[in-house]
């Protein structure tokens, strides 16, 4: 009768020991991805307070080529009301399409090229445009560990209970963005 | 990222290994030490840890700072340089490391080292050679690899080697010293252990003065070799992008000039070796970076595997 007593006590502190251990990683695991969604949401931001001063200074030059900076206003204003990843990612995209249009554009003002605050706010965008891809990387990577580490056997039967739920990864619209994860404009 | 954390596991894995071997070593020359020097094992050993923890203490807390007086480096803000600055934020924010100290090197010799204890305290610099030459993309990809050595705490297990291999090469140099100039003093009676199993030891205190410092030598500049490959490999898991380091290299092994301010100490920690910039070819067991060619050829079999 001893024996059984022993054996279960056993067994039971065995098993709460592995639920504390899969608790804490899926603690650690949610933490490291909730970072990776606060590194995009700085470099969104970052970006969000660059582009009025980038389209001013562009269009001192340029000052016809208004259909261009009519979209990336748009949707930089569009942008803010994305609260979701699912929604602020494809919104978050086109805003990059938009942006290296406008940069493109600019190539054709040997003027505005030789403007120092231009190439000044140039490497700024560029440089912020490659943290939002680094930071989605960092955040997918991060995501897909979490995912992993909830769905999981026996993890599974723990997580939806704790309240872990699956996350959505930030989804990279076509093949061709994929593959242009670090642009350098100019 | 999964089979990237592998890869640095299996490196802090190996690490430890080697630590322990060179632990082993020194731990062994320090009592055989002890008895040449007519004490007994255990006060030679104890002395040897002393010795080794003294080092070790100095190199943790200032090693960094050392390092980066030495060469000349000089910190430097967003200002100073903003696309270094910013190229160095982005591969922190890729590694999801935090934003180390930026520091350039005024000399025209083209190089770049990282240094600290671990991620919250690591630096990295750069020569100004290498900054004006490079454009974005290598400066990514050199950045990537000194970020890499940083993410993958090779910047730590240098430092920790370099305490043991030069409080080997001190404690060689004692007894070799004392071999010289004759302080051997015949083992007496007291002491622990038989008077065989001292004799033994003496004998191989004279023997590991000359080997002991020939032999961890090898191991570290082996486990360096090793680093700058998976370093430049983890570069490229950073920036997916191989063609910017590629690039870069080929700059650097166009480049002669031999940096000024760099010691032998040190040398393992830069991108490329700041001395030996013209000898060319094999990698041998004596080089502190495997040979550039094979390196670039490592670099290009990954674009050939991806594209």
């Amino acid at each position: 009768m001893k024996e059984i007593f022993y054996v279960s006590a056993a067994l039971l502190a065995a098993a709460a020991v592995y639920v504390v251990y899969i608790y804490n990683l899926l603690v650690r695991k949610k933490a490291n991805a909730d970072n990776g969604w606060s590194q995009i949401d700085v470099q969104l931001k970052r970006r969000f307070d660059l582009i009025p001063n980038l389209v001013d200074t562009v269009k001192a030059y340029a000052a016809h080529e208004r259909e261009i900076f009519e979209r990336v206003t748009a949707l930089r204003t569009a942008s803010l009301r994305a609260m979701t990843v699912e929604e602020a990612a494809p919104l978050q995209n086109r805003l990059s399409g938009a942006l290296k249009s406008l940069l493109a554009v600019s190539e054709n003002y040997p003027e505005l090229k030789a403007n120092q605050n231009f190439l000044a706010l140039q490497e700024e965008l560029a440089s912020t445009e490659n943290k939002i891809a680094f930071a989605r990387q960092y955040y997918n990577d991060s995501v897909k560990e979490y995912n992993i580490a909830i769905s999981v056997f026996p993890n599974n039967l723990l997580s939806a209970r704790l309240g872990y739920g699956p996350r959505p990864l930030w989804a990279v619209e076509d093949a061709s963005e994929r593959n242009a994860q670090s642009v350098s404009f100019g | 990222m999964a089979s990237f954390n592998k890869l640095i596991d299996h490196n802090k894995r190996l690490s430890a290994i080697l630590f322990i071997v060179m632990a082993l070593l020194f731990g062994l020359f320090g009592a055989s030490a002890g008895e040449w020097w007519g004490g007994d094992w255990l006060s030679g050993l104890l002395t040897a840890l002393g010795v080794a923890a003294v080092y070790f203490l100095i190199t943790w807390r200032f090693g960094a700072s050392m390092i980066l007086a030495s060469s000349g480096a000089r910190e430097i803000s967003h200002g100073e340089a903003p696309q270094l600055w910013n190229v160095v934020e982005e591969l922190a924010i890729a590694g999801g490391l935090p934003m180390p100290k930026v520091y350039i090197i005024d000399d025209a010799a083209m190089n770049a080292f990282a240094t600290g204890r671990n991620p919250q305290t690591a630096s990295v610099a750069i020569t100004r050679g290498l900054l004006e030459k490079l454009n974005r993309e290598e400066l990514q990809g050199v950045m990537a690899h000194e970020m890499s050595h940083v993410r993958n705490y090779d910047i730590r297990f240098a430092m920790l080697m370099a305490v043991m291999v030069g409080s080997i090469v001190l404690l060689a140099d004692l007894v070799r010293r004392g071999m010289i100039y004759g302080a051997f003093r015949k083992a007496k009676g007291g002491g622990r252990g038989t008077a065989q199993a001292k004799a033994v030891l003496a004998l191989l205190a004279a023997v590991l003065s000359i080997v002991a410092p020939l032999l961890a030598t090898i191991i570290q500049l082996a486990v360096s070799r090793q680093r700058e490959y998976l370093a430049d490999a983890s570069a490229v898991e950073l920036t997916r992008n191989p063609a910017g380091l590629i690039s870069a290299l080929k700059k650097l092994s166009a480049d002669p000039t031999e940096l000024r301010g760099a010691s032998k100490g040190m040398q393992h920690l830069y991108i490329v070796n700041p001395f030996l910039k013209k000898k060319k070819g094999k990698d041998s067991l004596f080089s502190t970076h495997p040979s550039l060619e094979s390196r670039i050829q490592r670099l290009e079999s990954l674009t050939g595997a991806n594209s």
